[in-house]
């Protein structure tokens, strides 16, 4: 016993010492490496310069060329805070999410809820609830001009309810029906998330309410509701932040925010005041402000969903 | 509204004789309920797409009702049309490049990652799981003008493979995923491999990847929905046409061309199900590696 007992020592005294310093599998470091150096390269130093940006004033160059690109404080700020069509753009995505959120939330639970449990054709209707997300937004804006433009289906089965100005080139139902879009767009994925969250919900749960007299409403209201919860908190979150970072719906459906504006969004401004203007500064300052404004979002709606 | 269907069923008093009945008598709304729910979200999600189909192959746009059936004047010729305008094979050609390096990269080094931040303990693995989280929260659009002064002017990677890449080479939720289903085998396993031996690497490659094969392939298609779909990146990128993917000169076709020509719907429509077309077959063919159990270990990660 005591042979291998003290090789085996003798042998973990430099080991427990490399332990110590890089832990006890030092090879998880060279595992992870690539992609440790991807977030670096990718997010942290290019978040950490996008900040820069927005303080400095900064213009595009060739490569190489040494400018001088002065500290501005707060300038690009002021420039993107007094600027009424970035005021307009934040405006419309506040619009966007009042609309979009609530209504995806709904009946991402409501289908989810009836698509809970067996039911004949499920795996189709699982199927045919996510076929718009994983399509491309471009391939499906195609259809969307084609059922709402003014001599659409849409707009000729209406017949005189038709709105007119049509849907997507009126400045009071541009936002609107773009915000429609988009719940119909990634209703599966918010399906698929309340889906597992069902799963987890105890059967008990719905008995004991069905022996105290609970008729399915209620069941829905006082057991479904509040398990679901924390699938709730994350449904809202997602939903604002990939909501306030669209870009491609008001690019293509409303043919770049239009009409004046009433559909832009800030990614939107973005593109058209840093690449198309050529103000990556502004553009930056526009990029920091959103992010704030998404952060506390959902740092709002995190409270209040929790609550108990 | 679950509530009006038990009111108008002609059988009240029956409904208020115990508190059981109270419950079935809603369940039996329920049931009619449900099934006119699901038609009507199946009906909603999947018109879009038929209609797709049946405008690529009308000659004419015909935006009538009766337009939508299918009827026996159907043609091609909106596919001769878009591949006149827009290379369709080398669109697709690159889709499936981008989408191809993104998914290879995120394979790779994504499983590596993901196995070490499961089951290893090294030093920095806090900080970079921290990091992964961080990463989750800033959108990709903050990075947007940092990426692209990087990449295309200091790198000088506009209209080249890697630069469109590079951004999505790893996937940080397929990162998560793989963690995931690397945290739920079990202890003993790696226990035994390292008495009997087995270095990390050995353990990994021959132990835990062929037991997490399914977590593989659903890591895979949930990669693939974002290069294949993804317009804004390559968009700004690409300006040469015989680099751009099929989101990018479709799209560009839409706001340059398509006012010009005589059926700009039907071109725009037989490109979208160009576009399309792999992802939906994909998906559907695959379609029990997407489940509600799979996404959500992921995302609750």
């Amino acid at each position: 016993m005591t042979g291998p007992l003290s090789r085996d020592a003798s042998r973990r005294g430099p080991q427990r010492w490399v332990a110590a310093v890089l832990g006890r599998h030092p090879v998880g470091a060279v595992l992870v490496a690539p992609y440790a150096a991807f977030l670096a390269l990718v997010f942290a130093y290019p978040f950490g310069f996008a900040v820069w940006i927005s303080f400095h004033d900064y213009f595009f160059t060739a490569p190489g060329v040494p400018v001088d690109r002065p500290f501005v404080g707060l300038a690009n700020y002021t420039a993107v805070l007094s600027d009424p069509a970035v005021r307009q753009a934040f405006g419309n995505i506040i619009v966007f999410l009042l609309i979009n959120v609530p209504l995806t939330t709904v009946l991402a639970l409501l289908l989810a809820t009836a698509l809970n449990g067996a039911i004949r054709g499920r795996t189709f209707l699982r199927v045919a609830y996510y076929v718009p997300y994983v399509t491309a937004s471009v391939a499906v804006v195609g259809v969307w001009l084609f059922l709402f433009n003014s001599g659409g289906l849409v707009n000729k089965l209406l017949g005189p309810l038709a709105p007119d100005p049509s849907w997507l080139v009126s400045e009071h139902l541009a936002m609107p029906t773009v915000a429609i879009y988009v719940a119909w767009k990634q209703l599966g994925f918010f399906i698929l998330l309340y889906l597992a969250a069902l799963q987890n919900v105890p059967n008990e749960l719905y008995e004991s309410a069905a022996v105290d007299g609970a008729n399915r409403w209620q069941r829905f209201r006082s057991v479904t509701v509040p398990a679901v919860r924390p699938a709730t908190t994350l449904v809202v979150i997602v939903a604002t932040i990939t909501g306030a970072n669209m870009f491609t719906e008001p690019y293509l459906l409303t043919g770049g925010g239009g009409p004046n504006g009433a559909s832009a969004s800030p990614v939107l401004l973005m593109y058209q005041r840093g690449i198309e203007q050529g103000q990556p500064d502004v553009a930056a300052a526009i990029g920091v402000l959103l992010v704030i404004g998404v952060v506390t979002v959902s740092l709002i709606n995190r409270r209040i969903l929790e609550r108990p | 509204m679950t509530r009006v269907v038990p009111d108008i069923a002609p059988r009240p008093v029956r409904r208020r004789g115990t508190q059981a009945a109270a419950g079935r008598a809603s369940g039996r709304g329920w049931t009619v309920l449900r099934p006119v729910l699901l038609a009507a979200g199946a009906v909603a999600f999947l018109f879009p797409f038929y209609y797709m189909l049946i405008g690529s192959l009308q000659a004419e746009p015909d935006t009538s009702p009766a337009g939508a059936l299918p009827s026996t004047n159907l043609t091609l010729g909106n596919y001769r049309d878009i591949n006149e305008r827009v290379d369709l094979l080398q669109s697709l050609v690159n889709s499936g490049i981008f989408t191809g390096g993104v998914i290879l990269g995120t394979v790779v080094f994504g499983v590596l990652a993901g196995y070490a931040l499961a089951r290893l303990r090294f030093r920095g693995r806090g900080t970079l799981f921290a990091l992964v989280l961080l990463v989750q929260v800033v959108p990709f659009q903050l990075l947007l003008i940092p990426l692209y002064v990087l990449i295309v002017r200091s790198y000088g990677l506009a209209d080249s493979y890697l630069g469109m890449i590079l951004p999505f080479a790893i996937n940080t939720t397929a990162v998560f995923v793989f963690r995931q289903f690397f945290l739920q085998l079990p202890d003993d396993l790696f226990a035994a491999a390292r008495t009997d031996g087995a270095g990390e690497v050995r353990i990994l490659w021959s132990i835990a990847l062929p037991l997490v094969r399914p977590a593989l392939l659903t890591a895979v298609l949930l990669t693939f929905i974002g290069p294949w779909n993804e317009f804004l990146w390559p968009f700004l990128i690409t300006k040469q046409a015989d680099m751009q993917p099929l989101a990018v000169s479709l799209a560009n076709y839409m706001t340059n061309v398509a006012a010009r020509t005589a059926n700009p719907y039907g071109a725009i429509l037989a490109g979208a199900c160009v576009l399309a077309a792999p992802a939906v077959a994909l998906f559907v063919a695959f379609q029990k590696h997407f489940t509600s159990t799979n996404i959500g270990s992921g995302v609750k990660g």
